[in-house]
């Protein structure tokens, strides 16, 4: 759906990153986690296209300005990376924003026994905190977030409090282990049994080394793709990416926006 | 006071209102119904159909460059009989004219693609993309080789009695010989511009930014370009014209029917905002009324130049 929110507020949580939330309209709460939502930064055409963001999370709070008394709110976590998100880090509260939301196929969280693994590298903890809110209801989980520096393992204690078991790795080690996430991940997921699910966000690197560690040990894993986008409806076809079946004669583009942004890591093509 | 009159007609085909939505931006319809009444537009054009299903190019196929974007989609689209299986259903639900824009990667392609559309009554009618190359005489695009363009819609003509409507490329010298080699060879229509050749760089590390290295440039950067076209083809040739090209607003849409053109396209503005294309309609018709306009028809070509 299409609607006008407005931002009720913009932290920076940790030098470059921020987190925004907004209002939406009740229906926005049906969204499941992995889902996304395109903002139209501002009604010039600059910049021109909409921006994609994950729903980091939403909820309700009391108000006295709605009928029913609650008003519905969603978040984003995000990364200042060029114009858009720099122009949105200047967001302030009672700023309107045009959005698109939810959009996408979000993650399936499987059998409610199982021990839930999440993946993040960088800014992709943001939809994974959302996930981790779900599934934390049912069962174990446990966070492997990566990134290069302390300041990119975001919200780390916002996952802590959720009862999620978090493990650390920073390129440079100044926080949690030095090293690869991917590694620590295998490290701890190697010779252990039992129902497992990974899910996983990040840049693609961390991606396929976690769809291969994944295959190798027959977990099934979700991964969260990025594309660049226009539409976000599954109409330009600018955000495809390889489905397994792909070859030049027989085309399997999956569109990342509609038959994605999660998707098994199975499905995927990862050349 | 009444409601000014909005409906146009182009090549026999009845519309309510003169905006339609642009080849590739809009998908088959269906992306769209949740985001707009499509009751409320003229037509839409649905993606570019080849004979078989068509990949595509590699990624990334598109990039956000100053006032537009350009994109190297590469024409991928489902084929004709997956579109005939799952996209036809759709057309039929809405009282909306669905036109199929058509491309093909041999002169023979486009016939057969225009016979088997001509069977459809779904279909309102054929916008034929000329701007593809012709993989059967080392890659020529048609839509740039007067002669080549009209082989093909002298072909198309001859292949369907739906209405026809040809897709002008702006890449070429002079539009105006294209436009006139489309109308001797039977278009019933002209629809203008698709997008301009374009490329962009990423400098730091110089590399272009698309794989396919250049792409389509579309949106608000390109308007100019576009009606120029429009109003030096609508001098010079007597069909009816598809004004297309970076239009943002009812007041854009109206220059281009001040410059010649009879109704006009939406294109990169569907993905800024996905119910455009309803709203340009309802500001046109909003500017009809403030300025004391009956008939959107009084405007057509009625630039004092
Ligand atoms: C489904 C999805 C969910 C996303 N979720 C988040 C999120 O929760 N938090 C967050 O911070 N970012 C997220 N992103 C990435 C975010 O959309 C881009 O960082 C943003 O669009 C950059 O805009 P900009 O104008 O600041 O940068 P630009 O000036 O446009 O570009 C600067 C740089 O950003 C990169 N970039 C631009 N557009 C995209 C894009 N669509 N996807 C990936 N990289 C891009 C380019 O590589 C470029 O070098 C998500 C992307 C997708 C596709
Ligand atoms: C992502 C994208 C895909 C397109 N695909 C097609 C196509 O399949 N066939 C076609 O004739 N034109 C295609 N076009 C061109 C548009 O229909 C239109 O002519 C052009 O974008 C200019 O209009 P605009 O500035 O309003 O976008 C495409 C444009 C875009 C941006
Ligand atoms: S962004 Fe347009 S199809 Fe996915």
């Amino acid at each position: 759906m299409q609607f006008k929110s407005m931002v009720l507020s913009n932290l920076e949580v940790s030098p470059g990153y921020f987190r925004m939330r907004m209002t939406a309209p009740p229906a926005v709460i049906g969204a499941t986690p992995g889902q996304f939502v395109m903002v139209r930064i501002n009604d010039s055409i600059d910049p021109l296209l909409r921006r994609p963001f994950g729903i980091f999370d939403l909820g309700t709070f009391d108000t006295e300005f709605t009928d029913c008394g609650r008003q519905s709110y969603l978040e984003i976590l995000f990364r200042v990376v060029g114009k858009g998100t720099a122009m949105l880090s200047r967001f302030h509260r009672g700023d309107h924003l045009d959005i698109l939301a939810p959009l996408g196929k979000g993650f399936i969280p499987g059998d409610p026994s199982g021990e839930k693994i999440l993946v993040g590298g960088g800014i992709g903890l943001a939809p994974l905190y959302f996930l981790a809110k779900e599934l934390v209801k049912s069962g174990k989980v446990r966070l492997f977030a990566g990134g290069r520096s302390k300041e990119d393992i975001l919200c780390i204690t916002e996952f802590e409090r959720l009862g999620v078991e978090t493990y650390v790795a920073t390129d440079d080690g100044t926080l949690g282990e030095n090293g690869l996430v991917t590694e620590v991940m295998e490290r701890r997921l190697e010779g252990r049994s039992g129902d497992r699910t990974i899910f996983a966000c990040g840049p693609h690197p961390m991606l396929r080394a976690v769809a291969t560690i994944a295959q190798r040990l027959q977990v099934p894993c979700q991964v969260s793709m990025e594309a660049y986008m226009a539409c976000g409806v599954g109409a330009c076809l600018g955000c495809v990416m390889k489905g397994c079946n792909h070859t030049e004669s027989t085309p399997d583009y999956r569109c990342v926006c509609k038959d994605g942004p999660v998707f098994d890591s199975l499905e995927l093509q990862w050349d | 006071m009444n409601r000014p009159d909005l409906s146009v007609e182009l090549a026999g085909i009845r519309l309510r209102n003169p905006v339609m939505t642009a080849s590739g931006t809009f998908g088959y319809g269906r992306e769209f119904a949740d985001y707009l009444d499509l009751s409320a537009i003229g037509a839409f054009i649905t993606k570019g159909l080849s004979l078989r299903p068509k990949a595509g190019n590699p990624t990334p196929r598109i990039v956000e460059t100053t006032g537009g974007m350009l994109n190297a989609i590469g024409l991928q689209n489902v084929g004709i009989d997956a579109f005939v299986a799952e996209k036809l259903p759709f057309l039929r639900t809405v009282d909306t004219p669905a036109i199929v824009n058509l491309y093909g990667n041999t002169l023979d392609e486009y016939g057969e693609l225009a016979e088997r559309l001509d069977r459809l009554p779904e279909v309102a009618g054929i916008e034929v993309n000329i701007s593809c190359p012709n993989v059967k005489q080392g890659g020529i695009v048609f839509g740039t080789d007067p002669a080549a363009a009209r082989e093909v819609v002298d072909l198309v003509r001859k292949s369907t009695i739906k209405p026809l409507i040809v897709k002008l490329s702006p890449n070429v010298t002079d539009v105006v010989v294209m436009a006139r080699a489309c109308a001797d060879a039977g278009a019933d229509a002209l629809s203008l511009i698709n997008t301009l050749t374009g490329m962009a760089i990423d400098l730091d590390r110089r590399r272009p930014v698309l794989a396919n290295v250049t792409g389509g440039l579309s949106g608000p950067a390109i308007k100019p370009v576009a009606l120029r076209m429009v109003w030096q083809v609508a001098k010079a040739v007597q069909l009816p014209i598809i004004g297309i090209g970076g239009i943002m607003t009812g007041r854009d849409a109206l220059e281009f029917m001040l410059a010649g053109a009879t109704a006009v396209q939406v294109g990169t503005a569907n993905f800024l905002d996905p119910s455009a294309a309803g709203r340009i309609a309802r500001e046109m018709e909003q500017y009809l009324t403030e300025h004391g306009v009956d008939d959107v028809k009084e405007l057509i070509g009625a630039l004092r130049a």
